[in-house]
């Protein structure tokens, strides 16, 4: 990787924590407020689906996610696992992609 | 008089502790302790030091565990119960007994080009450079590096990542960055920049902590990370 | 500091684990009830407080390094980190409560 390839990695971790930081106060918040009374899949439901707002919000959640715990472990895989080289850099982007996926796939069922 | 029990690193890199006994006094320093040694008890022991008093830093080793320079070490700050145990520097391969081979931290310090590139000839005027600047202060605050390797030796990234620059070439190559007389900023820039660089610091900040002149590697890396960050955004990197 | 940057690093790995494994069960939909009544066991309900613990320790580690890249020298960084802390304990202790 090139020292402008790393510097744009490092660049998008601290601006996906920062964006977390947000999003992980506001679903922490909203979560234990909505689950008072317990939960049904019907429940949450019908309070989610068709919500544009929380469908937004929760697109830039996933995305958030899948850069910043990618990038996150990347330097753990190397340092503490000794890998190195192009097949770290293939594994790192396709568990952002497995992220990205289960996580629309999520924001879809749940806000679609 | 009490005796200090004292085990210290013979051989190279496997090589074992060796136990000697040594008088105690009152205002000693392992630097004496290992010079007794050496001189009274054990001709055949190797080891590095030069100025005595804190100023060459050649004398830096690991006691119980910590990257120190043993002039400036007394043992009463550090022999719990008696006991010091002696180590070449961490992070280095070993020469012989408490002596590293410092080649590696030296080529880390050319790889991040530490070294001076000014632009300007005889024919130009002195440089003006306003001691009160912000760029100078943060300068300042880095150049009194005299390449002990103590930092380097604290540093876990370094154990952890061979290829990792280390706190002590990063912090030199900042020092030139933030050095406005310099003219090869951005080719700095690209030999600290990425994993094996400034961006491997996780800002344990041991190299902060054990630096005998009390200086910060890791904030002067983490000027590096902005001025990076700035060159990367306005697409000069 | 090297304790912080540790745990820091721990959580993080922790935590990756964690968001496959929740998107898939919301993925799941309308048949998401079985798996919702098996949330309510106590051992789940501790693994919940676990990740809202570690979520607040990685915030807090989190807001620690990026004080210093960031921010100014300054010794109160060491203060900041004993705040990072604080906000861990009590982010704990919230949800601690309101589960």
């Amino acid at each position: 990787m090139s020292a402008r390839s790393d510097t744009l990695l490092w660049i998008a971790q601290r601006a996906s924590a920062a964006l977390l930081a947000l999003c992980v106060t506001v679903h922490l918040f909203t979560i234990v407020y909505a689950v008072r009374g317990g939960l049904s899949a019907a429940e949450i439901f019908a309070r989610t689906r068709g919500s544009a707002g929380w469908f937004a919000f929760y697109t830039v959640f996933v995305i958030a996610v899948a850069v910043h715990a990618p990038i996150g472990l990347r330097p753990v895989l190397t340092e503490w696992l000794g890998w190195r080289g192009r097949t770290r850099e293939w594994f790192v982007a396709a568990f952002g992609v497995l992220l990205a996926w289960l996580g629309m796939r999520a924001v879809l069922t749940v806000f679609g | 008089m009490t005796a200090l029990q004292v085990s210290v690193w013979r051989g190279g890199a496997n090589g074992r502790l060796q136990r000697y006994e040594v008088p105690r006094y009152s205002s000693q320093t392992v630097l004496d302790v290992v010079t007794h040694i050496q001189r009274r008890l054990d001709p055949s022991l190797a080891y590095r030091y030069a100025c005595r008093v804190g100023m060459c830093g050649s004398c830096a080793m690991t006691v119980n565990g910590v990257p120190r320079w043993t002039c400036r070490t007394h043992v009463d700050k550090v022999a719990n119960d008696g006991r010091l145990e002696l180590r070449p520097l961490r992070n280095l391969p070993v020469i012989r007994d408490l002596v590293a081979d410092m080649r590696s931290f030296f080529d880390k310090w050319e790889r991040a080009k530490g070294h001076f590139a000014g632009a300007a000839t005889k024919a130009d005027d002195f440089a003006r450079v306003a001691p009160d600047s912000p760029a100078r202060h943060a300068a300042d605050a880095g150049i009194e590096c005299i390449g002990c390797g103590v930092c380097y030796a604290a540093c876990d990234v370094v154990s952890w990542n061979p290829d990792y620059l280390g706190p002590a070439a990063l912090n030199r190559a900042w020092t030139l960055v933030a050095d406005v007389r310099d003219a090869k900023t951005v080719e700095r820039l690209r030999a600290i920049a990425g994993d094996a660089g400034c961006h491997a610091c996780h800002t344990h900040l041991s190299c902060t902590e054990r630096c005998p002149k009390h200086l910060s590697p890791t904030a002067s890396i983490a000027g590096l990370k902005r001025a990076v960050t700035k060159a990367a955004l306005e697409g000069k990197l | 500091m090297k304790r912080f940057a540790l745990i820091h690093r721990l959580s993080g790995v922790a935590l990756a684990i964690f968001p496959p494994v929740h998107f898939w069960a919301l993925g799941l939909g309308l048949e998401m009830d079985p798996f919702l009544r098996w949330t309510e066991q106590p051992v789940v309900k501790f693994s919940e407080w676990g990740i809202v613990v570690l979520l607040a320790a990685h915030l807090g580690g989190g807001l620690r390094v990026l004080a210093i890249e960031f921010l100014d020298w300054h010794e109160w960084q060491k203060s900041l980190a004993a705040l990072a802390g604080a906000i861990v304990l009590a982010a704990g202790l919230a949800f601690a409560l309101a589960l």
